[in-house]
């Protein structure tokens, strides 16, 4: 079995805006191996969403090479994607004019290969294994709060049980009852689905809570990437500010409550 | 032991990871064997899922009631295949089950909830009645906030004549650019054909009278007086008006406007009135633009098909159309304008924040608007029928 989820490799990310050129990403080397769940951290233009972009083929590197699942990203998106790779979109992304169970059935549905009734079936566990309950199925996404859009967006990401899955923000937005709900979701089908993860997140809680493994980008490439012990020891300013301030103190506390089985 | 393997209609798309049942005939009974990976990506597949489906089918007989389950084999189990196998099984395990523990989790999973229900259609008469009776309330829903919107506008232009500083003056030149002047050319070429096709047509049939002069008069009166505006007002509306609601109503949806009321700034006044005052100036002008492209082009093809030189054409045309048709003309556009902007801004705040609802905002904005134009020209026929002809 391939264990390199997704390899990168000397990738360069370049915006024109005008005639100003601004080099995001510079050499960027990443592995993600089976079963991690990997985040990305970096200040704000760091690149984590772009890097993200990238890996589901959605942007082309100018120069480098991204390759997952053993095929290079650019090729992701043919048919039948969404049983290679799911996404969680940081506002979910929910087709506003599908109903819930129509939004998790789409990718399935398109196909038009499997009976209806096998996919309306097979939604609904879906539906059910990211805790919303039956009676959600007929409502629109309008009609639905922010955690229970996450939820349905988990649902359509995972209809497929794609091996790979990756995560913008998961809990951005979310109260803290419910991002801590979301995350203990997220761990469990971590280890029911044998889901390897990719998330790009801000949030210190939901960092320390989920992640087997942290990969820093600054100074326009990934400067660590190691576990999450290991990677608020290195000595670089931004790790310092990031983690050590007094929100990352915060959060840390955590990190020596529960220690990590790494 | 009679090793019996079902016939596959082709052999052609499988490699080890195809779902398929092996069948083995037993003294002990039926033992029906799963192979492959069961998911998703495999089970997609077309001939693999054909092949599967009617596999499961001929198993559906009463001859594999008691069949022992064979799924230790099994390559993958997500849950798409368990959904599958659940469903196959009538929803209940079956009495004989070899099964690891990784596969037989993702079973319970799937066994744990209930199926999907799905609600029988029910066809209800009275809903007929009531839809019509909707449809009536809405439409006097939509004319009141109409009124409504005419009457804030009224207000916020005296609220402009009494402190003419605090007007959007920036905006209201923006949107006379973008309104006016970006439409010169299109509502300029549109006119020219128009004016053209017409003349050709008019030709041909005043020459089997000998009447060729008078195209003078039908062009000038025609387009003039009616169809330079309503060509004019169409276009805009089509242009224009849909912008005019896609922009007002992604406000909405981006919660801009809620912004703007919370900072206190009224949308009437701020987002209505420049609009509506740039199409009551934009809509006249436009409106002679397209007539005199429309004139030049019926001017040409006169002179091209008869003898009506375009000197002639010029010289006759006054006499032909009283000044009044003009008259009319501008003012029949200044409510035309205003009715559209009107229109295009009840529509745009009336958008739900979802794209549908903007989509549907847009293009009842549209039509609505073209339909109000055509009613109310046909009004200014009625009324004016006496002036200028």
């Amino acid at each position: 079995m391939l264990e390199n989820v997704v390899e990168i490799k000397k990738l360069w990310t370049v915006f024109h805006n005008g005639d100003k050129v601004s080099v995001v990403h510079k050499d960027l080397d990443l592995t993600v191996v089976r079963g991690e769940v990997l985040s990305l951290v970096g200040g704000s233009g760091s690149g984590k969403t772009e890097l993200l972009r990238q890996i589901l083929g959605l942007e082309n590197p100018a120069k480098g090479s991204v390759t997952v699942l053993g095929k290079p990203a650019s090729e992701l998106g043919k048919r039948g994607a969404a049983s290679r790779v799911g996404m969680l979109f940081q506002q979910g992304a929910l087709f506003s004019a599908f109903t819930v169970l129509e939004n998790i059935a789409f990718p399935l549905r398109e196909l038009k290969v499997l009976p209806f009734e096998l996919i309306r079936n097979a939604a609904m566990v879906k539906l059910q294994m990211v805790g919303l309950s039956a009676d959600t199925a007929d409502k629109m996404p309008s009609e639905l709060s922010g955690g229970m859009i996450k939820r349905v967006a988990l649902a359509r990401a995972l209809i497929m049980d794609p091996p790979l899955l990756l995560l913008d923000e998961p809990t951005a937005g979310l109260d803290p009852e419910s991002s801590d709900s979301f995350c203990t979701l997220l761990r469990a089908l971590h280890k029911d689905m044998g889901l390897t993860v990719v998330m790009v997140t801000h949030d210190l809680d939901t960092l320390f809570e989920l992640s087997t493994r942290i990969a820093v980008l600054a100074d326009q490439k990934i400067i660590i990437n190691d576990v999450p012990k290991e990677v608020v020891a290195f000595p670089h300013p931004f790790i310092h500010e990031f983690f050590l301030g007094e929100r990352g103190q915060r959060a840390m506390e955590l990190l020596r409550e529960y220690p990590f089985t790494v | 032991m009679a090793i019996l393997c079902l016939v596959f209609s082709s052999f052609t798309f499988m490699d080890a990871s195809t779902p398929l049942i092996e069948q083995q005939d037993t003294p002990e009974g039926r033992r029906l064997s799963l192979l492959g990976a069961w998911t998703a990506s495999s089970l997609t597949a077309k001939p693999v899922w054909d092949a599967l489906a009617a596999q499961l089918k001929s198993l559906d007989g009463v001859a594999n009631k008691g069949a022992h389950w064979n799924l230790a084999q099994i390559d993958k189990l997500d849950y798409l295949g368990a959904q599958l196998l659940w469903s196959h099984w009538g929803r209940a395990w079956p009495a004989n089950i070899e099964i690891e523990p990784g596969p037989r989790a993702v079973l319970e999973t799937v066994a744990g909830f209930p199926a999907a229900t799905v609600k029988p259609y029910k066809y209800n008469w009275t809903a007929l009645l009531g839809g019509l009776g909707n449809r009536l309330l809405s439409f006097f829903d939509h004319l009141k906030s109409l009124v409504r919107l005419i009457g804030q506008l009224l207000l916020d232009l005296i609220r402009l004549i009494r402190h003419p500083q605090e007007g959007p003056w920036r905006d209201l030149s923006g949107h006379l650019y973008q309104i006016g002047a970006t439409a010169l050319p299109i509502t300029a070429l549109v006119g020219f054909l128009i004016g053209v096709v017409l003349a050709y047509l008019i030709s041909q049939q005043l020459r089997q009278f000998g009447a060729d002069a008078f195209i003078v008069n039908i062009l000038g009166i025609s387009l003039i007086r009616e169809l330079g505006p309503v060509l004019a007002a169409i276009l805009i509306a089509g242009r224009s008006g849909s912008a005019i609601t896609a922009q007002i109503g992604v406000m909405r949806v981006t919660e801009e406007l809620d912004a703007m009321r919370v900072m206190g700034i009224a949308t009437g006044f701020r987002l209505v009135m420049p609009r509506a005052l740039a199409l009551a100036v934009v809509m006249p002008l436009i409106s002679v633009w397209t007539t005199i492209a429309a004139l030049l082009g019926g001017m040409l093809a006169a002179s091209a098909a008869m003898d009506v030189t375009p000197a002639f054409f010029i010289n006759a045309l006054p006499a032909a159309v009283e000044v009044s048709n003009l008259v009319l003309a501008t003012a029949k556009s200044v409510v035309f304008g205003l009715l559209i902007a009107l229109i295009s801004c009840h529509y745009g705040l009336r958008v739900k924040p979802n794209t549908e609802s903007l989509g549907q905002g847009t293009t009842a904005s549209v039509v609505t608007s073209i339909t109000v134009v055509i009613l109310v020209d046909a009004l200014f026929a009625v009324l004016f029928k006496n002036v200028g002809i």
